[in-house]
């Protein structure tokens, strides 16, 4: 790894909620241009991070340090702007697809129609770009927010397994769309998934997480060697699927 | 006595017609009167409701959001002769505010009214905004949305709930009888709109007159019904396309 200042840097997280910790992070470095799958049971902790990540959440204890800024309690509008997220369920509002994938660059004050455009396509939706939204399928709808979330050139993008309810077809759109973004402009990019195999097709990175901790975080080819640590062999071989009922004893061997 | 009740309703339906097409100057008055307090009542308890209730909503606790809730219930059962008894201390000469001069003033009748839609357009709007999506929110933050952008974003979404809250509030202003009665006192020509003018004629036994002024009462409050309405399907367009 180059030694430069990570463009992520999380120190002393510890995230709980009803006396119960649910994130524990003594330290957390992503790198710029890093393409990182984070993988873990149900109730490991990832989406807590991606929303830290996100800045929707602050630290309960413990602080963030992104492109080298220290983040405060309420971060600052530039600072959130590098940042965005594409959530399991998209939300888009009652309008057209291109004023959807508008709607980030709008909040900027931003008009770059060729850019929108462009991404429609590359979303595979030109034929519906004047079509309203909410009438298209759920898959289409997830394509309409990675556009969407694309527009605003994010410097880090987060997505919390935004292919999880999708068809094969969907789901390699917007595989194929990440890697392009990733190879083209070097975008940082971190999304939660449970599917083990789209982890290894397109992450360059994986992290597990286990009840709250990070158990690894290598390169793909360590993560999926024999070599990797028990607890992510556990995983991989699906002991690890259901999160066990005592969450406070000791890891598994 | 069944036959004399037809009588009423059609003498006061052909009389409520030739008012109206006669142009008669003092209903003219009374209407235009109705109108003035009734929407300018239902402009300050927007102005104060609309943003209030989105704030409460987007941001409030729940501690404020069930206080305001329960300000709101009550509200639905507050009898606004109290709220015109408050109103009708507070500027009555002798009354902190009996400088202002407003009392048997529409002025009065507009604050009484205010006060008694307030709560109903805050509450209801405070409801609306809850009822919306609660995904849209972080989606919008994650965007790059300020706080006014995520409020307007969110405020068009529920914008058929929020219209709603402003009808009831104009529902609440142009039906109100007690509180403008006490803080107007229905003068002739001044502070009588139709709410007490249908009092007035009811009480001298023209209940022909009182039944037409009650007909044009509930015309007007379909015409500016539907004109909110139109009004919101125009915004809701403007803002889909």
């Amino acid at each position: 790894m180059p030694n430069a200042e990570p463009l992520v840097h999380l120190v002393g997280i510890r995230q709980s909620y009803g006396g119960r910790c649910v994130l524990d992070l003594p330290e957390l470095e992503i790198r710029s241009g890093e393409f990182l799958a984070a993988l873990g049971p149900s109730g490991a902790g990832k989406t807590t991070l991606l929303r830290l990540l996100s800045l929707i959440e602050a630290p309960h204890a413990g602080f963030l340090r992104i492109e080298g800024e220290t983040v405060a309690a309420r971060p600052p509008l530039a600072l959130r702007r590098r940042i965005t997220t594409v959530f399991q369920r998209p939300r888009l509002l009652p309008r057209s697809v291109t004023r959807n994938v508008a709607l980030g660059l709008d909040m900027r004050g931003v008009s770059d129609p060729q850019r929108v455009e462009d991404l429609i396509e590359r979303v595979g939706l030109a034929d519906f770009a004047h079509r309203p939204a909410l009438k298209l399928s759920g898959g289409e709808q997830q394509r309409v927010a990675v556009a969407r979330a694309l527009a605003i050139r994010p410097h880090i993008l987060l997505l919390d397994e935004a292919t999880a309810n999708l068809d094969p077809q969907n789901t390699a759109i917007i595989e194929n769309l990440l890697v392009q973004e990733h190879r083209d402009h070097g975008t940082t990019i971190v999304f939660v998934t449970h599917d083990q195999f789209q982890a290894k097709r397109i992450a360059r990175t994986c992290m597990m997480l286990l009840e709250g901790r990070i158990v690894a975080h290598q390169p793909v080819e360590e993560f999926f060697a024999d070599s990797a640590a028990p607890e992510v062999r556990a995983f991989l071989s699906g002991e690890l699927l259901f999160p066990r009922d005592d969450r406070s004893g000791s890891r598994p061997d | 006595m069944r036959e004399n009740s037809w009588n009423t309703i059609r003498t006061a339906l052909v009389e409520a017609l030739h008012l109206i097409l006669s142009g008669d100057p003092m209903l003219f008055q009374i209407l235009r009167l109705t109108l003035e307090v009734a929407l300018g009542a239902l402009f300050l308890a927007s102005l104060v409701g609309v943003p209030g209730g989105a704030f409460c909503g987007l941001r409030g606790s729940s501690r404020v959001r069930y206080v305001v809730r329960g300000l709101f219930y009550t509200a639905m059962g507050l009898p606004p002769v109290v709220v015109g008894l408050a109103v009708y201390l507070l500027v009555s000469r002798s009354g902190p505010l009996g400088d202002w001069a407003w009392l048997f003033t529409p002025r009065a009748m507009v604050a009484a009214q205010t006060l008694l839609a307030v709560p109903l357009v805050l509450g209801l709007t405070m409801a609306a905004v809850e009822a919306v999506d609660p995904a849209l929110g972080p989606q919008l933050v994650s965007l790059g949305a300020t706080s006014v952008q995520k409020a307007r974003y969110i405020l068009l979404e529920a914008r058929g709930g929020v219209l709603a809250a402003v009808a009831a509030g104009f529902g609440a202003a142009i039906s109100e009888v007690g509180a403008v009665m006490l803080v107007g006192g229905n003068i002739d020509g001044q502070t009588r709109v139709l709410t007490t003018a249908i009092v007035l004629e009811t009480r001298r036994g023209e209940f022909s007159m009182a039944l037409a002024l009650g007909l044009i009462l509930i015309g007007l409050t379909v015409v500016v019904n539907f004109g909110l309405l139109l009004l919101g399907r125009a915004g809701g367009i403007r803002a889909e396309r």
